[in-house]
């Protein structure tokens, strides 16, 4: 098992996204440290562009991500619907 | 009757396509390899360019838009630093030796990293590269000139940030980064990627900006956070085309694979070597810190880069050479390089200090086998020293590393008593090193390693060992710049100044 990663800042953009994020990975920890929010789960995050619509009530492109976006850790796969960080089991 | 048709969205699959391969083409009066002249002298075998993807599909009016919106909160946030006299908020004048060891060794790797993937986006055949290469090049430039630009608040109020381009080319623990992107930028284009993309980007970055950063905020530095994190919001790109780049290269041929573990062995140990001064800046530097250098490389080197290396194992790639004396040195780096800021602190464009009782109880927690046994003992007779009115000063100059040009002040990875020292002769000339790791990249490529110009000859070269013309040399200002904080024209304009700003006489 390893560990991937997500980093946000901490921001009222971003809220809602950590809050979706929390909401499909039940596995995932969130650590918040000054400024930003470290998010780390077992293997596999993945990030849904439905969910955090209806955490924002608007539509969403996943590619907003980037402004708000630190770090990451894992191979990353992306499409219209989600963005998956992964490590090979 | 006209059918009202909703027009189709085109899918972000659809739309990398169209607006990055589809903007390729077939040289037609010149062959392929006279348009691409350097993309085969390193040996890497590729058969499929169409196989290099972007894995966020970013294109290039996605990127407009998006860099547009992280200027525009970028400038905010400096525009309110300086209306606000931001440069009073920070929690101690000790901080600022952090921002100076950012600009002067830092911030001009930003451009040559521009550079550099300016040059590479040019040499690389597929267009998927091509592009990421483009984007990566602009906002190399787009940092540089973010971190110049915010940090040039600073240099109004304090010493040492003047004269960062000279520091940067000239002044000994600054060439330690410069080296590094010479080293890259003189390599072949696949080899720069390794350098940048893997090296710099993925193992660096991470212990760079994220939790310096996040010390940045926790001692009230908002013009650097912001620069921060609007650059390593690109970092995270870049750091996913440097793994992609690795991955290309394995999946293209089996033979790229001895190829490619020696750029991450040679890569990793020169990344390591330039975290000297990050860990540094890091364990001393900050006034309030996030979190130790231990505690950075355990989630982002040891947790981090362990799962790279094991998700690459299934190519065969085994962890760099250098990965145990890394380990080995994680626990004394830091401590052994502020002894050595300390001890030629006149001849650095920052101010270094003897840590205090509270600094120094915080690093034997953070250093529970190490601080109290080899260090704290050390810091207290230099304390002693000082007391007595005698700073401790190292007039000898430094040797220095031929290949990361670190001073050899490190120890031998498994006895901290003693210094650790190697050395080569090529071609009737003796060579010096701090480690087997800069040793043994030496010895791949000594041709290369020899013409490194190195501070400390370039002393007695040009200026026969005068220290003053040395100084005019590096822009260094004698009694301003350099020297302990204690003292420093800094500390009393930072204590006058906050105290103006926090009372009404
Ligand atoms: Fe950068
Ligand atoms: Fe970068
Ligand atoms: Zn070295």
């Amino acid at each position: 098992m390893s560990t991937v990663f997500i980093a946000l800042q901490a921001n009222e953009e971003t809220r809602p996204i950590i809050e979706a994020i929390e909401i499909d990975n039940p596995n995932a920890v969130v650590n918040r440290q000054p400024a930003m929010v470290k998010i780390d789960a077992p293997n596999r995050l993945v990030i849904r562009k439905e969910t955090i619509e209806e955490q924002i009530g608007r539509s969403f492109d996943l590619q907003e991500l980037h402004i708000n976006l630190i770090t990451l850790g894992g191979n990353v796969s992306e499409d219209d619907d989600s963005l998956t960080l992964s490590w090979a089991e | 009757m006209d059918m009202k048709v909703a027009k189709k969205k085109l899918g972000l699959k659809e739309k990398y396509r169209l607006m990055t391969r589809d903007l390729g083409w077939e040289p037609s009066y010149r062959t392929k390899d006279e348009v691409f002249p350097y993309v085969k002298y390193e040996g890497i075998k590729v058969h499929d360019w169409d196989k290099w993807e972007d894995p966020f599909r970013l294109t290039m009016d996605a990127y407009w838009k998006y860099q547009a919106e992280k200027e525009r909160k970028f400038y905010a946030i400096i525009d309110a630093h300086a209306q606000n006299n931001g440069h009073l908020n920070i929690t101690d004048g000790r901080y600022l030796s952090a921002l100076k060891v950012f600009l002067q060794a830092i911030s001009p790797g930003e451009y040559a990293a521009h550079k550099g993937f300016s040059r590479v986006g040019r040499e690389f055949p597929g267009v998927g590269t091509q592009v990421a290469c483009q984007m990566q090049a602009i906002d190399e430039i787009r940092h540089a000139q973010t971190q110049i630009h915010a940090l040039s608040n600073y240099n109004k109020y304090y010493n040492g940030f003047h004269a960062f381009a000279d520091a940067r080319d000239r002044m000994w623990y600054n060439t330690v980064a410069r080296s590094f992107f010479d080293d890259a930028m003189s390599a072949g284009p696949f080899e720069f990627m390794i350098a940048i993309g893997f090296s710099f980007e993925y193992v660096l970055t991470n212990l760079l900006f994220v939790p310096f950063m996040s010390g940045a905020a926790y001692n009230g530095d908002m013009a650097t956070v912001t620069f921060g994190f609007s650059a390593q919001s690109d970092e995270a790109r870049h750091m996913t085309l440097g793994l992609e780049c690795i991955k290309f290269m394995l999946e293209q041929d089996p033979d790229n694979l001895p190829i490619v573990q020696g750029w991450l062995d040679k890569w990793f140990w020169r990344g390591f070597r330039v975290l000297g001064l990050v860990s540094t800046m890091m364990d001393y530097m900050l006034p309030k810190r996030v979190m130790s250098w231990r505690e950075a490389w355990e989630i982002y080197g040891v947790e981090n880069g362990g799962a790279l290396f094991k998700d690459l194992a299934r190519y065969g790639i085994r962890p760099p050479k250098g990965w145990d004396d890394a380990e080995k040195s994680i626990d004394h780096m830091s401590h052994q390089f502020m002894l050595g800021l300390y001890q030629w602190s006149f001849g650095t464009s920052l101010h270094s200090w003897i840590p205090s009782d509270e600094d120094m109880d915080w690093l034997s927690a953070k250093y529970p086998t190490t601080f109290d046994k080899y260090y704290r003992p050390r810091w207290d007779h230099i304390r002693k020293l000082a007391a007595e009115g005698k700073q401790f000063k190292n007039f000898g100059l430094a040797k220095l590393c031929q290949t990361c040009q670190l001073p050899v002040v490190f120890t031998e990875p498994d006895d901290p008593t003693m210094s650790c020292h190697r050395e080569t002769s090529y071609k009737g000339e003796k060579y010096h090193f701090c480690s087997d790791g800069c040793q043994h990249v030496f010895e791949n490529e000594p041709e290369k390693y020899v013409q490194a110009w190195l501070p400390m000859p370039a002393l007695f070269r040009e200026f026969e060992g005068d220290v003053g013309a040395w100084m005019d040399w590096v822009s260094l200002r004698d009694g301003q710049d350099n020297g302990d904080y204690v003292g420093s024209i800094d500390q009393r304009n930072f204590e006058q100044w906050r105290g103006l700003a926090t009372s009404n006489t």
